[in-house]
């Protein structure tokens, strides 16, 4: 019988290598999925892509990666926020690269690479500088431009439940870009609030098909972005 | 009591221009008090692009949830008949020309209707764009709130904009502390002035020629 659970986050991340780009979900606080994270940093993987709509907040999650060195690039739509310190530091002092891709080009490009389309157009960006160097051509009579798909290694996201062949639930707005990634990435990681036996996910309540995942690891009572800076906390 | 509006009284009085059912996306800052002026009998559902539709007021610390939050990032609740979505889906609305009305906040606007509000463009400033480019290209009309100038007095109703832009050629009418200002093929036209504001005033803060009230 197909079961894609592992045992721990440690176990779920130990194969990511150094040089991977990996897809992390969550938009700001909501959605992130803190426990994977902090096992890729206890695991080490350096010289990561990251790709992210932000940067982090705090000294937590995406941020504590970013800070402890294990990421080259980001590639992501609003680096900074008003929490976040590690990611201004690391771009002033040019020790770390931005790929600036517009939210709506960014999730697109996603679900592109999922869906086995590899460029489209989008008015998104056209007259900007945002555009400089992209193929733009005209139809109906306006403007597009060009983008391409963005795939990644891994992915790792947070869902509400999932099922053991990996059918995912989410709860409100946690879900943003994480069907995208799951569907982007050659390897998905999820952390489930919840994993329970086949059939019990409604199959009409299905968000993201269990052919986009890998991996699924149980994590009860989550930890949310927003408490560990409210209480001061940082990782490792 | 000085003469013009106050920022509930500008957004009070965009929220007067967006019809009855309208789809509505509201950004960080000013345009976000437009919810809290809902003419009596209308109703706008609202857009969040982080993934729903139906977004209601701030919750009380109980009703907080750690997973409803807005694109701001600020925790919200959800109305009766929300739904939510992924990115994909949301900026399909947006991009796909869905919504139906966009307010936002901006540095500069420019009389042939651009719109700079993501970056000064300063070197060694840190770019962030967020849905701001997708917005500005596919909703379809798009209101801008802001204060006539800057706080030092610079004129934020320009000519041409001198800051990165965000899209060219997108707004369609301004709601200020002064006037509400319409932008056309002729450029800048006042629709209404704001108490005890004379056009004189207004053309005198505007950074380019501004047609008087017809």
């Amino acid at each position: 019988m197909i079961d894609k659970r592992c045992e721990s986050v440690a176990q779920a991340v130990a194969d990511i290598p150094d040089g991977a780009t990996v897809m992390i979900g969550g938009f700001g606080a909501s959605g992130s999925p803190i426990e994977l994270i902090h096992a890729l940093i206890d695991h080490g993987a350096r010289d990561l892509t990251v790709i992210n709509n932000n940067t982090g907040n705090g000294e937590v999650g995406l941020a504590a990666l970013i800070g402890n060195g294990q990421v080259r690039k980001m590639i992501c739509s609003f680096p900074r926020s008003s929490q976040s310190r590690v990611f201004p530091e690391l771009y002033k002092e040019g020790r770390i690269e931005l790929e600036l891709v517009p939210q709506g080009t960014l999730a697109e490009r996603i679900r592109a690479a999922g869906a086995g389309i590899p460029a489209f157009f989008t008015p998104t960006t056209v007259g900007t500088v945002l555009a400089e160097g992209k193929e733009v051509r005209e139809f109906d009579g306006r403007p597009y431009v060009m983008e391409p798909w963005l795939k990644a290694d891994f992915a790792l996201v947070k869902c509400e439940m999932a099922d053991l062949v990996g059918n995912l639930t989410y709860n409100k707005t946690a879900r943003n870009f994480a069907p995208l990634m799951c569907m982007a990435a050659a390897t998905t990681i999820v952390q489930a609030r919840k994993v329970v036996p086949p059939g019990d996910i409604d199959p009409e309540h299905v968000i993201t098909p269990g052919i986009f995942v890998n991996r699924v690891v149980e994590v009860t009572d989550p930890v949310h972005e927003d408490v560990l800076i409210a209480a001061g906390r940082s990782y490792p | 009591m000085s003469a013009g509006w106050t920022r509930e009284q500008m957004a009070a009085r965009a929220a007067q221009d967006i019809p009855d059912g309208s789809y509505v996306n509201l950004g960080i800052g000013i345009p976000e008090l437009v919810a809290k002026f809902v003419p009596e009998g209308r109703e706008f559902i609202y857009h969040t692009e982080n993934g729903m539709l139906g977004m209601g007021p701030p919750p009380s610390e109980d009703e907080r949830d750690l997973d409803l939050m807005n694109a701001g990032k600020k925790y919200v609740t959800a109305l009766p008949g929300a739904a939510y979505f992924h990115h994909a889906d949301s900026f399909s609305m947006i991009r796909g020309g869905h919504i139906d009305v966009c307010v936002l906040g901006t540095m500069q606007v420019a009389a042939n209707g651009d719109i700079a509000n993501w970056s000064t463009g300063a070197p060694g400033a840190i770019p962030a764009v967020g849905g701001a480019m997708d917005l500005v290209q596919g909703v379809k009309n798009i209101f801008v709130i802001t204060e006539h100038t800057t706080k030092t007095g610079e004129p934020k109703l320009v000519e041409r904009c001198t800051y990165p832009l965000t899209g060219p050629g997108v707004v369609s009418r301004i709601y200020t502390n002064l006037a509400v200002v319409d932008v056309g093929p002729g450029g800048f036209r006042v629709l209404e002035l704001a108490p005890g504001v004379t056009f004189e005033e207004v053309e005198k803060q505007t950074g380019a020629p501004i047609l008087p009230p017809e």
